[in-house]
């Protein structure tokens, strides 16, 4: 308990060390867009709406920093994180509200899926370790170091427009609207294949080789040669024994590769336009929406950290070490 | 480290690498913006080995001409990275109380903010970043990991007996650091430079070929952009298909690496193979 | 004549969650050149923090630490003399030397801080003291993985022996080696202190050896002194009931079985 209270602690210092340095962000950046924006569209932004973004932007000369920093907080906590100038100065809340149920569909499910598969692909090479399986360690380290994006490029040219299995982009068709029919879902998830099958097949490797190195450090070990001993199945002693003592430290690889995995999913959203936060970045850098950029680094930042803490929760649950009081 | 079969099949391939970056302008045939209008996309040949761009670029010579970026900014921002994690995580594990703890706190929140979206805003503020400037962008983002690690490390060796006689034998802290840890952690060192180095070529192909990284860089990830803007998708694979496979091939050979100084650091892993073949013989033999 | 004295030694570690836990309480010891005394006491009793203490490795939670008389000094130039004149032989001979350094460095390291001797001299030095502890003057290039057990704990020794102290620490020095080579370690330890005249703290948990190679016995138990005096004295009429069990522990071939006396768990009688 005591454990989870710490890392509950750490994590909300790094939430408030994100959200101060987005704080710090725009006024580190070059120029002042949100001012010639404001000025070119004066009759077109609400009192209010420029109110708050001056406070995010800091450009309430006024005020001191310790002001401005307080009322970007008061500004958060409400929810306001300013308006869009792409998206025509609608809510930048509402805009990335609108995106993000993508971007954690598809990086929660391919990412899970991923690590299900690659670590008990890892186990099995882990175990069979010498023999014929070890030619996998080539074949992963390789297919490891291909970027994701790069990746995805070759899914749709070789499935969806060479096989025409899937459709190359988009979440669902052009045209349909989204909603709760059968049809609708089934459109999701024929999109999603793809761009999920690369994610899939990128971060797998890493997996695979991180959890067959645990596997054999774990064999080495003397608790199973007396698991053997004992004439336990060799199903048992892969699975209940080395294997789950194995996977630990993979869980907390697996957290500090969130940010990783996210940030190659952000890419690759561009290369299918799927509409996730990934996509919007991308787009909201190019047409200089700093507004929206500096939201979206706020909400992709406080995802990861949720996500860690998840990660977290679930070691604790499985580490029956850290339930033990403290020693 | 560097001598069993994985290292120096890595070590081999980024030494070829490494050859053609330096040799670019004598191995490629010709410059790598350089337009033949008479062979516009055209797929490999004799004389376009990788075939050409839309406006007639040889692509071989671009691909050996941006070696030289990706090889560049990788190796300074490894550098880099490498730099502020020896210093903050061996700090960070020879420091005890407030001081060790908030050093490790400030490189676990490095460690958890997301690298990609950081270095997409930061880079798309400069319109002609410097190969320095990158690196630093990449660095920034890069080294809480190799920190962390040698927080680790340097815990471990604080708590051994050697270094517990070296301050009983009055040697200044800096000395103790300096030349009784430090060389007990090159392995830990050279590891979490490679996987930097790893990190940061990834990283700058990718924020070139998102294009926020602007193209007077001549790099892997940028023939990718051109690539995707031009249309190559997906017919002309061989403008494409190269870029990605140069990326993956340099990837694998710093893994190698890496995995290399993995296993000299962990013997069992260095053995296991050769162990269970050799087990499998013998029951083999014996049950024969 | 050097005697260095603890008085009223207590040391309390705080244990997270759970309060505290006291390692030593009020322990009286001394050395003095020329003497060896023995520290017994089982695993926990608090001997190894003893040795931290005297070094300097940890700080005492109260009490006092009097060389020749005087609190000895915290800092500065005094500590170093102090670090010079009281010196330590650690029990693991496999961590307590840096595997990436030769034995040459081992041994000069402590003549270059300790200004021993001029520089030109370390090397004639580093020769003197391999001798010395009975090592061939030819493994001073040679790294700690090279050597076998007992030659890197006579490297230990020598490099203790390098700053010329007064009184030596020895911290359990045999109980990780051979029991083959235990007796010529401890019995160059023995000619060492009379050749230099040096007081020996010997801690160990090994009855035995601590009669045969001290003057005095002192028993620590969770902590406590629980019994002092002559060697011969303490194992031959132990007065101390945790002193008799420790004596009792150790084999005696002339001892029957079946007595009553231990304890059998197996109840078997084959």
């Amino acid at each position: 308990m005591r454990l989870l209270l710490r890392r509950a602690a750490f994590y909300l210092f790094t939430a408030w060390a994100a959200i101060t340095i987005n704080f710090f962000l725009p006024r580190m950046l070059k120029g002042d867009p949100v001012s010639a924006y404001l000025q070119k569209n004066q009759g077109l932004v609400s009192p209010e709406a420029a109110d708050a973004l001056r406070t995010l932007f800091g450009l309430d000369t006024g005020k001191s920093l310790a002001e401005q920093y307080a009322d970007y907080w008061v500004l958060l906590l409400s929810g306001d994180l300013g308006r869009s100038f792409s998206h025509g100065l609608a809510p930048v809340a509402d805009v990335i509200a609108s995106a993000l149920p993508w971007t954690v569909g598809l990086v929660g499910i391919a990412t899970v899926l991923s690590f299900l598969l690659g670590t008990t692909l890892g186990t099995l090479v882990g175990w069979f370790r010498g023999g014929r399986g070890d030619v996998i360690v080539p074949v992963a380290t390789f297919f490891s170091a291909v970027p994701y994006f790069w990746m995805g490029l070759i899914a749709i040219a070789v499935f969806a427009t060479g096989l025409g299995w899937f459709p190359a982009s988009h979440a669902y068709g052009k045209g349909t609207t989204p909603e709760f029919s059968a049809q609708f879902i089934g459109e999701v998830i024929a999109h999603g294949t793809l761009p999920a099958l690369t994610v899939v097949l990128a971060s797998l490797g890493g997996w695979v080789l991180g959890m067959r190195n645990m596997m054999i450090t774990v064999l080495d070990e003397d608790y199973v040669t007396v698991a053997q001993a004992k004439g336990l199945s060799r199903r048992r002693v892969v699975f209940a024994y080395a294997a789950r003592n194995a996977v630990l430290p993979q869980l907390s690889s697996f957290a500090l590769a969130l940010g990783f995995i996210v940030g190659g999913t952000l890419v690759m959203e561009l290369v299918f336009s799927y509409p996730g936060v990934g996509k919007l970045l991308l787009d909201a850098t190019n047409a200089k929406d700093y507004p929206l950029m500096q939201g979206l680094f706020l909400v992709i930042t406080l995802t990861v950290l949720v996500a860690n803490l998840l990660a977290d929760v679930a070691y604790a649950a499985l580490d029956p070490r850290t339930r033990q009081g403290e020693v | 480290m560097f001598t069993n079969r994985k290292s120096i099949t890595g070590l081999v391939i980024l030494g070829l690498f490494a050859l053609l970056a330096a040799l670019a302008d004598v191995v490629a045939p010709f410059g790598p913006l350089e337009k033949d209008y008479t062979a516009l996309k055209q797929p490999p040949s004799a004389t376009h080995w990788l075939g050409t761009t839309h406006l007639g670029e040889d692509i071989f010579s671009q691909i050996a001409h941006g070696t030289r970026g990706v090889l560049l900014v990788g190796l300074t921002a490894g550098v880099l990275a490498t730099l502020v994690a020896v210093i903050v995580g061996v700090s960070a594990g020879f420091l005890t109380g407030w001081r060790g703890e908030s050093l490790s706190a400030l490189s676990n929140v490095f460690l958890v903010l997301p690298a990609i979206p950081l270095m997409i805003i930061v880079a798309s503020q400069y319109d002609d970043p410097s190969l320095f400037l990158i690196s630093a962008v990449l660095a920034i983002t890069g080294w809480a990991w190799g920190a962390r690690v040698l927080r680790a490390q340097t815990m471990s060796l604080r708590s051994r007996d050697f270094v517990q006689a070296a301050r009983a034998n009055g040697e200044p802290l800096w000395r103790i650091i300096a030349v009784e840890m430090l060389p007990n952690l090159t392995a830990v060192i050279a590891s979490s430079f490679v996987g930097t180095v790893t990190a940061a070529v990834l990283g700058l192909t990718t924020l070139a070929f998102v294009g926020v990284i602007p193209i007077t860089n001549l790099n892997w990830g940028t023939i990718l952009y051109w690539a995707q803007q031009n249309g190559a998708f997906p017919e002309f694979w061989w403008w494409y298909v190269p870029a990605g496979l140069a990326i993956a091939l340099l990837g694998a050979a710093l893994s190698l690496i890496s995995f290399g100084i993995d296993e000299y650091v962990n013997p069992r892993l260095r053995s296991a193979g050769e162990r269970a073949r050799l087990q499998k013989k013998r029951t083999k033999r014996s049950t024969a | 004549m050097t005697t260095l004295e603890l008085r009223g030694l207590t040391k309390r570690y705080r244990v997270r969650g759970s309060g505290h836990m006291l390692a030593l309480d009020d322990v009286d010891l001394s050395i003095t050149s020329g003497r060896t005394v023995a520290l017994v006491g089982q695993s926990g009793s608090g001997k190894s923090t003893i040795a931290k203490i005297i070094t300097q490795l940890e700080r005492e939670t109260s009490g006092r630490v009097l060389l020749d008389g005087a609190p000895i000094p915290r800092r500065g130039r005094g500590l170093r003399a102090y670090r010079q004149q009281v010196r330590m032989v650690f029990q693991d001979p496999f961590a307590s030397l840096n595997p990436y350094h030769t034995v040459h460095h081992h041994i000069a390291r402590p003549l270059l801080l300790d200004r021993v001797v001029p520089r030109a001299g370390v090397d004639d030095e580093v020769a003197g003291l391999l001798e010395k502890v009975r090592l061939e003057p030819g493994l001073a290039a040679r790294r700690p993985h090279e050597l076998s057990g007992g030659q890197r704990q006579r490297v230990a020794i020598a490099r203790a022996l390098a700053s010329r102290p007064a009184l030596l620490v020895a911290d359990e020095p045999v109980s990780m080696l051979d029991v083959s080579i235990r007796l010529g370690v401890l019995n160059l330890l023995a000619e060492l202190q009379e050749a230099d005249g040096l007081g020996v703290l010997y801690i160990t948990h090994d009855l035995a050896t601590a009669r045969h190679f001290s003057d005095e016995i002192v028993v620590l138990h969770h902590g406590r002194v629980v019994e002092r005096g002559p060697s011969d004295d303490v194992i031959l009429h132990p007065r101390h009931e945790y002193t008799r069990a420790l004596r009792d522990a150790s084999p005696d071939p002339d001892r029957h079985f079946g007595g009553g006396r231990t304890a059998d768990t197996t109840g078997s009688r084959s």
